[in-house]
């Protein structure tokens, strides 16, 4: 394979914290492998402004690997960059030439408050998971394995959902912040299985309750979250969180 | 947990625009299957008839204001969620996206609007003259009588509503409108009422997109029928 370089143009957001207004800043970075990750050519930039005295620019990132959910970045349009079904640490610079000038975005919405530059403040899906994104299980030994029969289909299903690594994704790309698509990978999870039946109802009055609260908008069934997420995760997620919803609404005591 | 705010959440107020969107569709379908009498080419005798029973028979009286009620929950209840949804991103983006859903889907706000100017057009056209004719300055529509009963000629007040060019344009503007507004809307009030089952989505949304084609063309021909004198 070829070993290529190029040089680049970033718009990069650049914001002190919360509470002061930020703006893009453009950076030159040259001689860039094509077969660096995007974070390893932000490192790059990074070392450079490190070096210059500059401060460096603040993103998140934990495994690199695709699988943790830590890393964003909003990529010339489009939540974790130009390639489908993937996330913004496995995006490798042969994804662009030589010349182009990349826009660089944090999330945004109102609920994913910006913490520093590109950083924001993913706290809202914590709290939505601990309002009903759980199970009770009986302490002492472990159930043995299989203990319990699940059909084929609804186990693939809910390992489908459970795919979703709470990345964010779906809210950047929804025209309304909406959480929907995260909300519904975790109640549809726990909705197809047995260990999930208990709490099914109380589950997704709260949850949803709970996203409202951290003001997300609502679902308008667009579609962009679905294009959008590194983990394929299904629009029709969303349809059975609606009839999840509406089961539990009519029938809680 | 609590079921009380069921019809509040942001979930719930969905709900709320899913069952008045399928409502409205079903009003559609009779509104479109009535008006389809002009076509019998007998100077708009079934359809009076028709239209006569519409406005004499007490059910379709009292689902008319439910009709009302539907309407303007689903205007209201749009143009909440429509602000509110807004008002999530107070710092928007720089370059867009919107490779991943369909620019009608992201403007059902717009589109609504267009209907909603359309419609005011549409009741001042035909609803407040057969039904408020008479009251102050709204003039009546032209009346005949048959076997010993007064029907309204509202025929005749299409016909006279139609010479007009500009009109028509409007109306088959707003035919264009409502297919759009459809072409989205059908489909994802299923799914908002909770239908994922994969083999009934794919014929819902087939249904959809045919719904969304025929209603509004067979809507558009109305006025270009009588604009070009198509029918006798």
């Amino acid at each position: 394979m070829s070993h290529n370089t190029m040089n680049l143009k970033l718009k990069v957001w650049r914001q002190k914290n919360a509470n002061t207004a930020g703006a893009f800043k453009t950076y030159e970075v040259n001689d860039i492998s094509d077969e660096m990750s995007f974070l390893e050519m932000l490192d790059v930039l990074n070392e450079k402004l490190i070096v210059t005295g500059d401060e460096p620019i603040a993103f998140d990132h934990d495994c690199r690997e695709g699988i943790c959910g830590m890393c964003s970045l909003y990529i010339d349009g489009k939540p974790h960059g130009p390639w489908q079904a993937n996330t913004t640490c496995q995006l490798h610079m042969r994804a662009f030439k030589d010349g182009d000038t990349i826009t660089i975005e944090p999330w945004r919405s109102n609920a994913f408050p910006i913490v520093k530059d590109l950083t924001v403040d993913r706290g809202a899906f914590d709290r939505i998971i601990q309002a009903g994104g759980y199970v009770s299980v009986n302490t002492g030994n472990a159930v043995d394995g299989n203990s319990l029969p699940i059909e084929k289909d609804k186990a693939d299903a809910a390992f489908a959902a459970a795919m979703c690594i709470g990345c964010g994704a779906c809210v950047a790309a929804c025209k309304n912040s909406s959480a929907m698509l995260f909300l519904s990978a975790k109640v549809s999870h726990l909705a197809l299985l047995p260990q999930g039946d208990p709490e099914r109802k109380s589950r997704v009055l709260n949850m949803v309750a709970q996203m409202d609260k951290e003001g997300f908008g609502s679902c308008t069934n667009t579609g962009a979250c679905e294009a959008a997420c590194p983990k394929e995760i299904s629009i029709a997620n969303i349809a059975r969180l609606n009839k999840e919803y509406l089961r539990a609404g009519l029938t809680v005591e | 947990m609590s079921s009380k705010n069921m019809f509040t959440s942001s979930v719930g107020k969905k709900l709320v625009m899913a069952f008045t969107g399928i409502f409205l569709v079903l009003f559609l379908v009779v509104h479109a299957g009535l008006n389809a009498c002009i076509w019998a080419n007998d100077n708009g005798l079934m359809f009076n008839k028709a239209a006569h029973f519409m406005g004499s028979f007490v059910i379709p009286r009292v689902l008319e204001i439910g009709l009302f009620v539907g309407i303007f929950l689903h205007i209201i209840q749009g143009y909440m969620l429509t602000l509110e949804n807004k008002s999530k991103r107070a710092v928007g983006y720089a370059v867009s996206y919107s490779k991943g859903s369909k620019w009608y889907s992201r403007s059902m706000a717009l589109l609504g609007t267009l209907l909603l100017m359309f419609l005011i057009m549409h009741i001042y056209h035909f609803w407040t003259p057969s039904r408020l004719g008479g009251i102050g300055a709204i003039q009546g529509l032209k009346t005949f009588e048959l076997n010993g009963t007064e029907y309204h000629n509202l025929y005749a007040e299409m016909q006279a509503v139609f010479q007009s060019p500009f009109v028509v344009v409007l109306y088959v503007l707003a035919c264009g409108s409502l297919g759009y507004h459809l072409a989205h809307g059908f489909q994802s009030a299923f799914k908002t009422i909770g239908i994922h089952n994969k083999r009934y989505h794919a014929i819902i949304s087939t249904i959809g997109y045919g719904f969304a084609i025929i209603i509004p063309l067979a809507f558009a021909m109305m006025p270009i029928s009588f604009y070009f004198n198509l029918i006798k």
